[in-house]
């Protein structure tokens, strides 16, 4: 197969970005997207400019950055906006699970870094999501000791409960969410997280304080609210449903009545 | 899962299952408290030795990184820090310091002085080749001992010949691809190294000349094992 990449560039923060059109050839169909990038790149390094060259004006922006490390859909590293859509054509993957089966043969397909203000570009398709480590650090965690696991039925959870739990905490934290909310909103992520504590009794005694501290960190880093247009579970590698953000507004609600 | 990448579905054909080398199976040493030899390094998780033996099987990873992070680290570490707050902030103005820093940016300024034609990942790839074929789940002599030669072949190709493009004052992702190759090579010889040591089959290290009649991993503890 082959295409035509309209890639975005961008040397820094600091520098404005452009377009660059790549045509890329002998593509299998099975190949992934990110392995037709790491293609791309060993293409553009070896047409690199030489000194010479670049004395004469040669402009080569060399190989494309872009993240990526496990290439498994489990470490939410990946986050690519190909041709108008988080994580590209296909529902429930990540852009490493992005197979060029799902392009046309000939097609021209344009890749863009995840844009928001959350997010600021450290080099043309990488952007900086420290914001979630952040967020995270602001009260993500447990940080009572529950101590040894203790008889099974002691506490009995629901199994639906659980579920719905184990369902949130599927979020790999990849910001696919936040790249296609409008609003640039990051409550998805956060609702994720919330909720999936705040269903089991381990998460229940900071369950308030939590809620308050993740969205007030969110709020601060510059992430929008949400409108409820659902965009985010459309486009969340891992299906998380819209549901949990209700439930972060609810133990946020309740927070702020308990005060 | 499945699915989405070989799009073809699990339920109605056979799954195509292939075996690959895909990380080391740890084998740090630590103590009890998941520290190493070095004093306030930990390593936990995979990475570690501690609770698997020579072999390990899928998921258990994940188990070893659950329990060392929930169980063991948040005792030992508090431990080991609750006595360090008291102590002095570590002055970075040392001789040891400016020695660390000047040799990490002399093996910077090499990989970039290099100027060669072929790309990391090209080299990697060959690096990749050698370990799959003769230091993966079946090893023999002949094999690990070419294995050895070919990797301290390639490295000096390496050194002679790779590209590192662009420049090392900016994000740079190909410098930090050469610099894990590095690594890579020497990780790759110790691990040939040690499988040529190893004259027993044990755990997911499988000698050929040490197999039994049904072609089984067959032990050799009176002459491999510590606690003999």
């Amino acid at each position: 197969m082959e295409f035509n990449l309209k890639i975005w560039r961008q040397k820094n923060a600091k520098t404005p970005g452009h377009f660059e059109t790549y045509h890329i050839a002998g593509i299998e169909e099975d190949a992934s997207f990110l392995e037709m990038l790491d293609i791309l790149n060993e293409q553009l390094i070896r047409e690199g400019c030489d000194p010479v060259a670049v004395e004469r004006g040669c402009q080569s922006s060399g190989p494309v950055s872009f993240d990526h490390d496990c290439r498994e859909g489990i470490c939410g590293a990946c986050g690519l906006y190909i041709d108008g859509r988080a994580h590209g054509p296909d529902n429930h993957v990540t852009t490493c699970q992005l197979f060029m089966r799902h392009f046309k043969d000939g097609a021209t397909i344009t890749v863009e870094p995840w844009r928001s203000a959350g997010f600021p570009i450290i080099k043309d398709l990488v952007v900086n999501r420290s914001a979630f480590d952040q967020i995270l650090q602001a009260g993500g965690f447990i940080s009572v000791r529950t101590g040894s696991a203790q008889d099974a039925n002691n506490i009995l959870i629901p199994h639906d409960r659980a579920e719905e739990s184990m369902d949130a905490a599927a979020c790999v934290g990849c910001g696919a969410c936040v790249a296609t909310c409008k609003n640039g909103s990051a409550m998805l992520f956060v609702a994720a997280r919330v909720s999936s504590l705040a269903l089991l009794p381990q998460g229940r005694p900071e369950a308030h304080r939590r809620a308050k501290a993740m969205v007030a960190k969110m709020d601060e880093l510059g992430f929008g609210n949400c409108t409820n247009t659902r965009a985010c579970e459309l486009e969340c590698p891992k299906g998380i449903n819209v549901s949990h953000i209700a439930r972060l507004n609810r133990e946020f609600l309740k927070a702020k009545f308990s005060d | 899962m499945y699915e989405k990448i070989t799009a073809s579905s699990p339920w109605e054909e056979p799954m195509m299952i292939y075996p690959a080398i895909h990380y080391t199976m740890g084998g740090i040493w630590v103590d009890y408290d998941l520290q190493t030899t070095i004093p306030g390094l930990y390593a936990i998780g995979e990475a570690n030795f501690s609770d698997h033996g020579g072999n390990r099987l899928g998921a258990s990873a994940l188990m070893q990184g659950l329990a060392d992070g929930y169980f063991v680290l948040p005792v030992t570490i508090g431990d080991y820090l609750s006595y360090k707050f008291a102590e002095p902030k570590t002055d970075v103005n040392t001789k040891e310091f400016d020695d660390a820093e000047k040799a990490v940016q002399a093996r910077i300024d090499r990989l970039f002085s290099i100027k060669g034609k072929q790309t990391v990942d090209s080299i990697h790839k060959r690096l990749g080749n050698i370990m799959w074929d003769y230091v993966g789940m079946a090893r023999d002599e002949a094999g690990l001992k070419k294995a050895i030669a070919d990797i301290k072949a390639l490295k000096k190709e390496f050194y002679e010949d790779v590209n590192v493009p662009g420049s090392q004052f900016e994000f740079n992702q190909e410098l930090e691809k050469a610099l894990r190759l590095e690594d890579f090579f020497d990780i790759g010889e110790l691990m040939a190294r040690d499988a040529l040591n190893r004259t027993e089959s044990c755990g997911g290290h499988f000698r050929v000349e040490s197999q039994t009649e049904e072609g089984e991993a067959k032990r050799d503890d009176s002459s491999m094992s510590l606690s003999r």
